[in-house]
């Protein structure tokens, strides 16, 4: 089995759907940090089968919750301090995100108007379901 | 400052306000007739839509004001490439209220969060069309008294049309709602209309013919069905009568049904069906323009006395 070491100061984004880690990656713009990151695919996961972790040497405030939480809420966020596991983050589903996906709709007035920010507002809890703030059409892929 | 980009934007205390002072323009004309003198409403029409506009232009003329405007993208600076946040900025130099039609769905939204001067969403794409359900919510509080109690049917094209998914969601805000959908199979309502009512409590049946129902409806409310709808012209042949309202079904109906319509129509209201005193498709278009007249007074923050 491989091994990838501690990390003192940073975080461990645990139990990710295999396969996620390296959207996960990008969306979180940590190709744009200089600090290390270490994506482990495919881990074996009493829980899961099989999982994703990332793990990143950096201060948790560079992380942006939101599109983390809409990305997959049940990731495990775990905060490192001085090599061990200090809190856990709760991921809660954002009420609103901006610029993370866009919107496919050909009517929608995002499809021309220059500038105009891509906002996605949470309609339905339960069900997990973002609607565009302009037309209501439902964002229905995955990331 | 406020706009109205939904029908729901107005709670059913502020669409009671709104009917009220909407019933008393149409009892007191006169009383309104300058109650908009110095006032200008901006119709911004990138789409053609002359009867929404000509009932925008209406209300204001009736209230005194004045109106400038567009009737299409062509001849308006978006055609040279102007953004709507730009347009409505420009607008909002010229004009105190703004009526805007837009093919795009979201655009009068985009508008009203740039603009100085309230904006009316007066039709996005398949998206809002909130003064088509204001009208029909006013033209059933007005005839039948009351906006709670009973049965409403909701015939024609179900899935498509915008109107009918508008007044289906202003309508499961009042008490004892029933609605009966009308449809040939291909134009049910979505599954999100049925799941809502579902979820809500709020009693539904479908049926494919209007016949079978006539008798138990308070309201119809009748839409037409398109040919190019269907998947293919023997279906059409074979249900499209089914969707066309003439004497005969409504001797089947009671005696205080009232018939709706968004209008135009085309043929599926017969015309032998418009003398009859339940036919309220015309009285509707009059409504229009008093719930357009209220909504201004009210976004424009103008109390008669």
């Amino acid at each position: 089995m491989l091994n990838v070491g501690k990390i003192e100061e940073g975080f461990v984004l645990d139990h990710i759907k295999a396969g996620k880690s390296l959207s996960i990656y990008h969306h979180l713009q940590l190709d744009k940090l200089d600090c290390t990151v270490a994506i482990i695919k495919n881990a074996k996961s009493n829980k899961m089968g099989k999982k994703d972790i990332l793990k990143v040497e950096c201060d948790i405030d560079m992380l942006d919750l939101d599109i983390l939480a809409f990305i997959d809420h049940n990731i495990t966020v775990n905060v490192i301090k001085d090599g061990e596991i200090v809190s856990k983050k709760d991921l809660m589903l954002p009420r609103e995100i901006k610029n993370v996906i866009h919107c496919k709709n050909p009517r929608c007035i995002t499809s021309i108007e220059q500038g105009l920010p891509h906002i996605f507002v949470l309609s339905d809890e339960n069900m997990e379901i973002y609607r565009c703030k302009y037309c209501e059409e439902k964002y229905t892929d995955n990331l | 400052m406020r706009h109205l980009m939904n029908p729901l934007d107005f709670s059913v205390e502020e669409l009671d306000q709104l009917f009220d002072l909407a019933n008393d323009i149409e009892a007191n004309r006169e009383k309104y007739a300058h109650a908009c003198e110095g006032k200008k409403l901006a119709t911004c029409f990138y789409e053609p839509s002359t009867r929404t506009r000509l009932s925008f232009e209406s209300a204001m003329l009736s209230l005194g004001g004045s109106v400038i405007g567009f009737s299409d993208a062509d001849s308006s600076s978006a055609a040279k490439g102007e953004s709507v946040s730009d347009t409505i900025r420009v607008i909002s130099c010229f004009a105190d209220i703004c009526a805007m039609r837009h093919p795009k769905e979201g655009a009068p939204m985009v508008a009203a969060g740039r603009s100085t001067i309230p904006v009316i969403n007066a039709g996005d794409g398949g998206h809002q069309h909130p003064t088509q359900t204001l009208t029909d919510l006013l033209t059933i509080r007005s005839m039948k008294g009351r906006l709670s109690n009973f049965t409403i049917g909701l015939c024609g094209d179900l899935k498509f049309g915008r109107t009918v998914h508008s007044l289906i969601n202003a309508l499961v805000r009042y008490e004892g709602i029933k609605f009966v959908f009308i449809s040939p199979r291909e134009l049910m309502v979505p599954d999100y209309v049925t799941d809502m009512l579902k979820e809500k409590g709020i009693p539904y049946e479908e049926v494919i013919r209007l016949e079978e129902v006539m008798p138990s409806l308070d309201l119809l409310y009748m839409t037409r069905v398109q040919k190019e709808r269907f998947f293919n012209e023997e279906d059409y042949v074979r249900l499209k009568d089914f969707y066309i309202l003439d004497k005969a079904k409504m001797e089947l109906a009671k005696s205080n049904m009232l018939v709706l319509h968004p209008l135009p129509r085309v043929n599926e209201i017969s015309v032998e069906v418009d003398d009859d005193p339940r036919a309220a498709y015309f009285k509707q278009v009059q409504y229009g323009v008093y719930v357009r007249m209220a909504l201004i007074l009210t976004l424009l923050d103008i109390q008669v006395d």
